[in-house]
C-alpha cells in the first residue's frame, strides 16, 4: 500500500509517471531552446537567412568594439542607478507597509501587483503622456504659476530613469516583502525601550537585520532593469539605448540571430553571476 | 522627528507617483477629439467602443485573451503534476526541474525570448498562434509552480493519513482531500499567469511579432503613427483587469501569505 507521506523515494516506474509530462515540456521547450541559442551564438550570420553552421568567436569578439563597450557601460550604469533608487525608496516603504494593518496591506499589495503586471508598452506610453507638453505635468506647474509655458520632458534621460524605476519599484517591494514581514517587531520595540529614537531604531535594527535582503534586492533590481528593452525606445533618445534594445534590434530587425544570441548569453552570464552572488549571500546568512 | 505624519506623507507620495500615469491615461482616454489632452477636453467613451468596433483592435484583443487563457491553462497543467510529485516524493531531479522552471522569471526576459526565437526558427513553427501559447506557458510556469507548491505545503498531513487509514484509495484521497485544499492556490497561479501573459510583449514579439498581433504589440506598432485615445482606453482596460483579478485573488485567497512565500521558504 502506498502511503501519501512525503520523504519517501518513488519505487515503481508508475510512481515517476506524474513528473514525465512536466519534465518533457520543460526540457523540450526550455532547455532545448537554450541549447540552440548557445549553439547559434557561435554560428556565422548569413545575409538574408537566419544563420549558417560553423564555429566562430566573431560574435563575441564584436563586444570589444568601442560602440558596444559604450552601450554596455551605459546599460550597467543606468541599471545601477535605478536599482539604488528603487531599494533606497522601496526599503523604507516596504518596512512601513508591513507595519500597516492587514486590510490596508492587502489594498497596497493588490495595487502594487497591478502596477507590476503592466506591460512595458503601457508604462512607456503612460509616462510619455504624463511628461508630454499637451497632457503632462508641466501644465499643472503652469497652472500653479511655477512655469511660464508647458514643456515636454520626454524623451530624455530623466524620463527613462523615472520609467525604469516605475517598472522596477513594485518588483523590488515584493522582493523585500517576505524578509521584512517576518522581521521580529520586538527587536525594534526593544531598541526603543533602550532609548533609541524610531529613526535610529530603524537604521540600526531594521537595516542591520536586513543587510542581506537589501543587497539581494539591489542585485535583483539591477538584473531586472538590465532586461528592460522597450522603455529606452519610448522614453529615451537613441544614445540611451541599452544592451537589451541592441539584442532585440540585432535579432529581429537586423536578422542577425548569431550576434543577438551572443549578446543574450553574455547578458545571461552577467545576470547569473549576480544571482549566484545573492544565493551565496543568502546561504551565509542561513549559516550564521 | 518624523512621526506619523512624515510616514503618511512618504507613503502617499509613493502612492501618488505610482498612480499618476494611470490617472493621466484614464483622463486622456475620454477626450472628445483625437488629441491627447490632460485634463481632457470634452467627454466621450467612444474610444472604448472603438476597441471592439475597429477590426485591428478587436482582433488583437481576441488574440491576447485567448493566448492568455490557453497559456495559463497549459502552465498550470505543467506546474500541478510537478508540484504534486515534489510534495509526495523526495527526488533530487524533481527539485532540479523546479529550479529550472523558476529560471525564466529570474533572468532578464529578453534572454528567454531570444531562446524561444532561436528554437521556433529552427524547428519551423515561427509565427504561429500555438507558438505564442507554448512560449508564454513555459515563460510563466514559475507562477503556478510557486503558488501550487505552497498549496501542497499547507496541507495537514494528518488529514491525508486519516483518510488513508479509513481505507480511501490514493485516487480518492487526491480527489476528495488534496485537490479541494490546493484548488485556491491553483486558481491564483492561473490568475497570475493570465494577467502577466495578457501584458507580455517581448516573448510574443520575438516568436510571432509580425503575424500574431497581441494588444501590447498592437499598441507598440501604433505608437509609431502617433498617439491615439484608443491606446489609452486599452491601457485603462488592462489596469482594470489587473485590479479586478488581483482583487479577487486577495478576496478569496491569502495574498500576504502568497507573496510572503515568493522567496526562500520553499527551498
Amino acid at each position: 500500500m502506498s502511503s501519501l507521506a512525503s520523504g519517501a523515494r518513488p519505487k515503481t516506474l508508475g510512481d515517476h509517471a506524474p513528473v514525465l509530462y512536466p519534465a518533457l515540456m520543460l526540457l523540450v521547450f526550455f532547455v532545448v531552446p537554450f541549447g540552440i541559442m548557445v549553439t547559434v551564438s557561435f554560428f556565422q550570420r548569413v545575409p538574408g537567412g537566419f544563420y549558417d553552421p560553423s564555429f566562430t568567436f566573431d560574435n563575441y569578439a564584436r563586444f570589444l568594439s568601442a560602440f558596444f563597450g559604450n552601450v554596455l557601460g551605459f546599460s550597467l550604469g543606468l541599471s545601477a542607478l535605478a536599482a539604488a533608487i528603487c531599494v533606497g525608496l522601496g526599503f523604507p516603504f516596504t518596512y512601513l507597509l508591513t507595519r500597516l494593518e492587514r486590510r490596508r496591506q492587502i489594498v497596497w499589495l493588490v495595487f502594487l501587483l497591478s502596477v507590476l503586471s503592466l506591460s512595458e508598452v503601457i508604462v512607456g506610453f503612460a509616462w510619455s503622456t504624463l511628461l508630454s507638453r499637451s497632457a503632462g505635468l508641466s501644465n499643472l506647474l503652469v497652472a500653479v504659476g511655477l512655469l511660464e509655458q508647458p514643456e515636454s520632458w520626454s524623451p530624455g534621460f530623466a524620463a527613462l530613469l523615472i520609467g525604469m524605476c516605475y517598472l522596477a519599484f513594485p518588483y523590488t517591494v515584493l522582493l523585500l516583502y517576505p524578509t521584512l514581514v517576518r522581521l521580529d517587531r520586538e527587536l525594534v520595540e526593544a531598541a526603543m525601550t533602550m532609548g533609541a529614537s524610531p529613526l535610529r531604531a530603524f537604521f540600526t535594527v531594521v537595516v542591520g537585520a536586513s543587510r542581506n535582503a537589501i543587497l539581494s534586492g539591489l542585485i535583483l533590481a539591477f538584473v531586472f532593469t538590465l532586461g528592460i528593452y522597450l522603455l529606452p525606445q519610448l522614453l529615451g533618445r537613441p544614445q540611451h539605448w541599452t544592451i537589451s534594445v541592441m539584442i532585440t534590434d540585432q535579432a529581429v530587425l537586423q536578422s542577425n540571430l548569431p550576434f543577438g544570441a551572443a549578446m543574450a548569453i553574455f547578458l545571461m552570464l552577467v545576470s547569473l553571476a549576480l544571482v549566484g552572488l545573492t544565493l551565496l549571500l543568502g546561504r551565509r546568512k542561513a549559516a550564521a | 522627528m518624523i512621526g506619523i505624519w512624515g510616514i503618511r506623507i512618504f507613503m502617499s507620495a509613493i502612492g501618488l507617483v505610482l498612480a499618476a500615469p494611470l490617472v493621466v491615461i484614464a483622463g486622456v482616454a475620454v477626450n472628445e477629439g483625437r488629441v491627447l489632452y490632460f485634463p481632457p477636453r470634452g467627454f466621450n467613451l467612444q474610444w472604448f467602443a472603438d476597441i471592439l468596433r475597429d477590426d485591428g483592435w478587436s482582433g488583437a484583443l481576441l488574440n491576447s485573451v485567448s493566448i492568455a487563457l490557453l497559456s495559463a491553462t497549459l502552465a498550470v497543467s505543467i506546474a500541478l503534476p510537478l508540484a504534486y510529485f515534489l510534495w509526495r516524493w523526495r527526488v533530487r531531479y524533481a527539485a532540479a526541474l523546479y529550479t529550472l522552471g523558476t529560471a525564466p522569471f529570474v533572468l532578464p526576459p529578453v534572454i528567454s525570448a531570444l531562446g524561444f526565437l532561436a528554437f521556433w526558427a529552427t524547428v519551423g513553427f515561427y509565427g504561429d498562434f500555438v507558438t505564442v501559447v507554448i512560449s508564454h506557458a513555459i515563460f510563466f510556469v514559475t507562477l503556478p509552480m510557486v503558488t501550487i507548491t505552497l498549496g501542497f505545503q499547507s496541507i495537514d498531513r494528518g488529514l491525508v493519513e486519516a483518510a488513508a487509514t479509513m481505507g480511501a484509495t490514493p485516487g480518492q484521497i487526491f480527489r476528495s482531500v488534496i485537490f479541494p485544499l490546493v484548488r485556491p492556490y491553483i486558481v491564483s497561479g492561473f490568475a497570475f499567469a493570465f494577467v502577466l501573459s495578457l501584458n507580455e510583449y517581448i516573448v510574443a514579439y520575438m516568436v510571432a511579432g509580425f503575424t500574431v498581433e497581441t494588444l501590447p504589440i498592437k499598441i507598440f506598432n501604433s505608437l509609431r503613427y502617433g498617439y491615439t485615445p484608443v491606446m489609452a482606453a486599452v491601457a485603462v482596460v488592462f489596469v482594470a483587469v489587473a485590479l479586478l483579478v488581483f482583487g479577487l485573488v486577495a478576496r478569496f485567497g491569502n495574498l500576504p501569505r502568497l507573496l510572503g512565500a515568493l522567496q526562500g521558504q520553499d527551498r
